[in-house]
């Protein structure tokens, strides 16, 4: 296993992009890092700028609007980048899956790591998320 | 080879960018406990720049060698003061004349480098985050050049960081008086403003300018950003020591001091919100300055 790929999995930095959520899922992912969940422990931060973005964090439906703008946020992410999809609008458009605006889910998008079940999903379901994705990506190389 | 040897390992680059960045992490750690949280393992800083140093490099279009150039050119400039600081505690009398003017000058470089890396990286944000760096810097200098005047004028009108050392040595530091306190107190101001931490972070900017003027910077050019702050962290306290508590300067008390002053900054940092730039330039150019003018009279009347 590579040094590069141990730094990484160790100091996640992550870029938040709401693709159209109804901010259930942002909550759920801002409780991570409030006193009980506390993810900094395992050098997870919230960052700005995608240019530093370790991991972009994608919760919402992905509809006709947002598709283009999230490939250019994927491109302008320096690689290796993760794609985490949190709740089930991401994973498989939920209760959209019918709607006119939602053609796709985000997998065809993106080349997704981890997905996140729930609606919203718990902060620790989040957190033992993270673990297994870090767990895959020790075990890969 | 010995000043090769003093500038890249010993008190120079490596020393401080490792000690700079457990100061960050103490940063961190405080910062975690205040809030009731866990905070990071100790060598949470180090992975980060690990890290940042195998991510790809990303140029902007048309961004130019400015660009590239400008991280190099903060980084080399402290390194080369955590060198002159470190020489001058080792052994004071070697020092050069004028020393202290340089270690000015080469303070600044860094707020110089990211305004022009920012605005080289042609981003609205970063120019934004640019514009508010340069007046952070404009309003800073004044108090801090005059608290630094009160010091030249308390040991007898030397630019010399070994002779102002020595003659604290033989004399008691310049804390211990009426002027030397105030402008300790509008340095250690400054030097908030200066590491660019606490209420005076307006150009950096996480949740308004998206990390401002280092919006655009990723992978190695970023981790040497970082690294210049870490030894920023490292260099303007214990250039504070010099100037102020130089009394004694053994190791533990060296140590001890260091992290006295890096705590104060660390819950100044955590009690504060960020001030609007309109109100960092009235704090510094009102009643700062009038404490440090204050300070400067009061050492020529030799109180």
């Amino acid at each position: 296993m590579n040094l590069k790929l141990k730094a990484l999995t160790k100091s996640i930095w992550v870029f938040h992009v709401s693709a159209g959520s109804c901010n259930n899922c942002d909550i759920e992912i801002l409780d991570l890092f409030t006193p009980r969940h506390d993810v900094e422990r395992f050098g997870i931060q919230l960052i700005g700028s995608v240019r530093h973005a370790d991991a972009l964090l994608i919760t919402g439906a992905m509809n006709r609007k947002s598709v283009p703008r999230m490939k250019k946020i994927y491109e302008q992410a320096p690689k290796p980048c993760l794609v985490v999809a949190v709740g089930q609008c991401a994973l498989s458009r939920h209760m959209f899956r019918d709607s006119y605006n939602v053609d796709r889910p985000l997998d065809e998008i993106l080349p997704v790591d981890l997905y996140v079940p729930g609606c919203p999903p718990k902060p620790e379901a989040i957190i033992s998320g993270i673990v297994k994705l870090v767990q895959k990506i020790r075990e890969k190389k | 080879m010995i000043a090769l040897f003093n500038y890249l390992i010993f008190p120079g680059f490596l020393f401080s960018a490792c000690a700079g960045l457990m100061a960050c992490w103490l940063d961190r750690k405080v910062s975690a406990r205040l809030q009731w949280r866990r905070g990071p393992a100790w060598h949470q800083n180090f992975t980060d720049i690990l890290k940042l140093l195998g991510k790809e490099n990303i140029l902007p279009v048309q961004a130019g060698r400015t660009f590239m150039a400008s991280p190099y050119l903060g980084l080399l400039s402290v390194a080369l003061v955590a060198t002159i600081l470190g020489r001058s505690i080792i052994s004071p009398l070697e020092s050069f004349a004028g020393d202290l003017i340089v270690v000015l000058y080469l303070l600044l470089i860094p707020a110089v480098a990211l305004i022009l890396g920012a605005s080289s990286s042609r981003n609205p944000l970063a120019a934004v985050g640019a514009s508010r760096e340069m007046k952070q810097v404009l309003s800073y200098e004044l108090p801090f050049i005059l608290a630094i005047i009160t010091v030249i004028i308390k040991a007898g009108g030397t630019i010399q960081l070994g002779e102002i050392l020595n003659r604290q040595i033989n004399f008691g530091s310049h804390i211990f008086s009426a002027s030397g306190l105030i402008a300790f107190l509008v340095a250690l101001i400054c030097i908030q403003a200066k590491i660019g931490i606490g209420p005076f972070d307006a150009s950096e900017a996480d949740q308004e300018l998206m990390a401002g003027v280092l919006i655009e910077y990723s992978g190695t050019l970023l981790a040497l950003f970082k690294l210049t702050k870490a030894i920023l962290l490292y260099c303007l306290p214990l250039f504070l020591i010099i100037l102020f508590l130089g009394k004694d300067i053994s190791p533990l008390f060296l140590t001890l001091k260091y992290l006295g002053i890096l705590i104060v900054l660390i819950l100044v940092k955590n009690t504060n919100p960020r001030l609007r730039i309109d109100q960092v330039m009235k704090f510094f150019w009102g009643p700062v300055t009038l404490l440090a003018v204050i300070a400067v009279g009061l050492a020529l009347v030799g109180r």
